[in-house]
């Protein structure tokens, strides 16, 4: 179930007079069972990336190869129905998407599409619900009443009620409050657990070093590096500027430190790998 | 989605680009009356000179022009094909079933396709080279003789400004649950037709929630900041009309005056 980009270029209205490139030669490969991360500023290619990943975009040249389905520009709608059901994806905001007369209802829609019978699928999304922490006393009411915060989580139900084996994301903790964001990064923790590839978007580089395995970094379209979080964040920090990113809060201390002329093996990710390197690199001072 | 034309603005710094709204306004208007009388060979020759100069001016390619016409292709065929068929007249060229088809039909079916291109083409010169607003604000000037009885125009042309606004937004918006919906299996193209009608609340529903939504955030983000009423406010950008309007014009003018002259001789 690896994903695999082969020399993908993409432009809207590619063809026209208005063609617009978007993406220049892509080659990628993300790994089954792992979370993968995409950062990059905005505008730099990361939400039209995402949405090759189920077939909403389709490259205009080279292929994108999901499992044993391979995406090109001239791959047929009902092929790419299959690779949705595959792929659950949670857009920016997806609370917006939300449309039934109820929470369950809502919920159920994708695994009715992709062919669940009745009960199937009102049991694939109560256990959705339950995965995201919608509590069941509303489950019957409708999706208009809840708070922000639930209807995000009713979304990201909706996404995942069809069991898929890939979960796609786009900046899923974008307005959420500091629980709200934990209790995201809890839930791709268990979605990995649970064998899912995760792929997601961030701009939080603490999200990113907290739960992923692997970091592409996007800029104008192109692939400016892939690697684990501990490679791609020991990158030179003329590097970052260059990319217009930040580091995470231990490597912006570290940074300081070294600035101040205490400086340290390697740059770390987190806050605790900070301590403990500060602890052994300076214990006998 | 993305390749809808019609009314959709250009960005440019052609010679038409920089006229006057109030002025594109004009001339469309005076050329799709004029239109109205065209009916010889001679009189449609013109103005499609017209409007291929009118194409020239704003420097965009041929391309554009042509892809606009696509949406409405049907539109004018319809009307051609009741053109062909409902036009009586002698000599009958073809009898299809208790329909005939007749000399006059045909040259009937030629003229409007013609005269339909010329008028979308010169409409889309106007939309094509100015932004929304400033089509809402020509609206509002020429216009404001009305406000002399009591009809609203500042507020009418402030409505018309924020739907023209809103369009983009809209579009944008059905795309993104579009999206949404399709990656949850949602297909438009399987199906009989009710399956398929029911295939489009997932996104009508989603989308009036959100235009809602918008539509009271402005509203007020409007009202924190003041405002009243539309009669009184000053404009950030000030039409006046310059020495390439004059032009334009005097242009227009010639236009019309030898499509008069071709009328009254009959070429």
């Amino acid at each position: 179930m690896a994903i695999t980009f082969e020399q993908v270029n993409f432009s809207y209205g590619a063809g026209t007079t208005l063609a617009n490139p978007i993406l220049h030669d892509i080659n990628i490969t993300i790994a089954d069972h792992q979370v993968t991360a995409i950062i990059g500023q905005t505008g730099s290619g990361k939400s039209t990336l995402i949405q090759h990943l189920n077939g909403l975009l389709k490259p205009t040249t080279g292929q994108v190869i999901v499992d044993d389905l391979i995406v090109t520009n001239t791959t047929k709608e009902k092929q790419l129905t299959k690779l949705r059901a595959k792929v659950g994806m949670v857009f920016q905001f997806p609370e917006n998407q939300l449309f039934a007369n109820t929470v369950l209802e809502d919920v159920m829609y994708g695994p009715l599409n992709f062919g669940y019978k009745t009960d199937e699928a009102k049991q694939s999304a109560q256990s959705a619900l339950k995965m995201v922490n919608v509590a069941e006393n509303l489950w019957q009411k409708s999706p208009f009443e809840l708070s922000g915060g639930q209807m995000r989580r009713v979304a990201m139900a909706g996404a995942l009620a069809s069991n898929p084996d890939i979960v796609v994301m786009d900046e899923p903790a974008a307005g959420l409050d500091p629980k709200g964001q934990a209790e995201l990064l809890a839930l791709v923790s268990n979605l990995k657990e649970a064998g899912k590839l995760v792929v997601f978007i961030s701009h939080q580089m603490d999200h990113v070093v907290s739960v992923a395995d692997q970091v592409i970094v996007m800029q104008d379209g192109h692939v400016a590096a892939q690697g684990t979080p501990a490679d791609v964040f020991n990158r030179d920090i003329d590097w970052f500027k260059s990319v217009n990113l930040d580091l995470p809060r231990a490597g912006q201390f570290a940074e300081q430190l070294r600035a101040n002329g205490v400086s340290l093996s390697r740059r770390p990710l987190t806050l605790a790998e900070l301590a403990t390197m500060i602890n052994e690199e300076y214990e006998h001072e | 989605m993305n390749n809808i034309m019609i009314g959709r603005f250009v960005p440019g710094s052609s010679w038409v680009h920089r006229l006057d709204p109030r002025t594109k306004m004009i001339v469309t208007f005076v050329f799709i009356f004029v239109m109205l009388f065209a009916s010889s060979w001679g009189t449609y020759a013109l103005s499609a000179v017209f409007v291929v100069l009118a194409i020239r001016l704003t420097q965009q390619p041929f391309k554009l022009y042509w892809d606009g016409l696509k949406p409405i292709f049907w539109l004018i065929l319809f009307t051609v094909v009741l053109q062909l068929f409902l036009t009586p007249g002698t000599p009958v060229v073809l009898h299809v079933g208790p329909l005939q088809v007749t000399w006059p039909g045909i040259l009937n079916a030629i003229y409007v396709m013609i005269r339909f291109t010329l008028i979308i083409l010169m409409s889309t010169i106007m939309t094509l080279s100015t932004p929304p607003t400033s089509i809402a604000n020509a609206l509002e000037s020429l216009l404001a003789p009305l406000n002399k009885i009591h009809v609203p125009v500042a507020e009418l042309a402030l409505m018309l400004s924020i739907a023209l606004r809103f369009v983009p937004l809209l579009m944008d918006e059905t795309q993104k649950i579009m999206n949404a919906q399709k990656s949850r299996g949602m297909s438009f193209s399987t199906g009989g037709p009710i399956k398929r009608a029911r295939a489009i609340v997932p996104l009508l529903i989603p989308l009036f929630v959100g235009a809602l939504q918008r539509a009271l955030d402005l509203a007020n983000a409007m009202e924190i900041r003041g405002f009243k009423d539309a009669a009184s406010r000053t404009k950030y950008r000030i039409l006046l009309y310059g020495r390439q309007d004059v032009v334009a014009f005097i242009g227009t003018l010639i236009f019309v005056l030898i499509f008069i002259g071709i009328k009254i001789s009959g070429v």
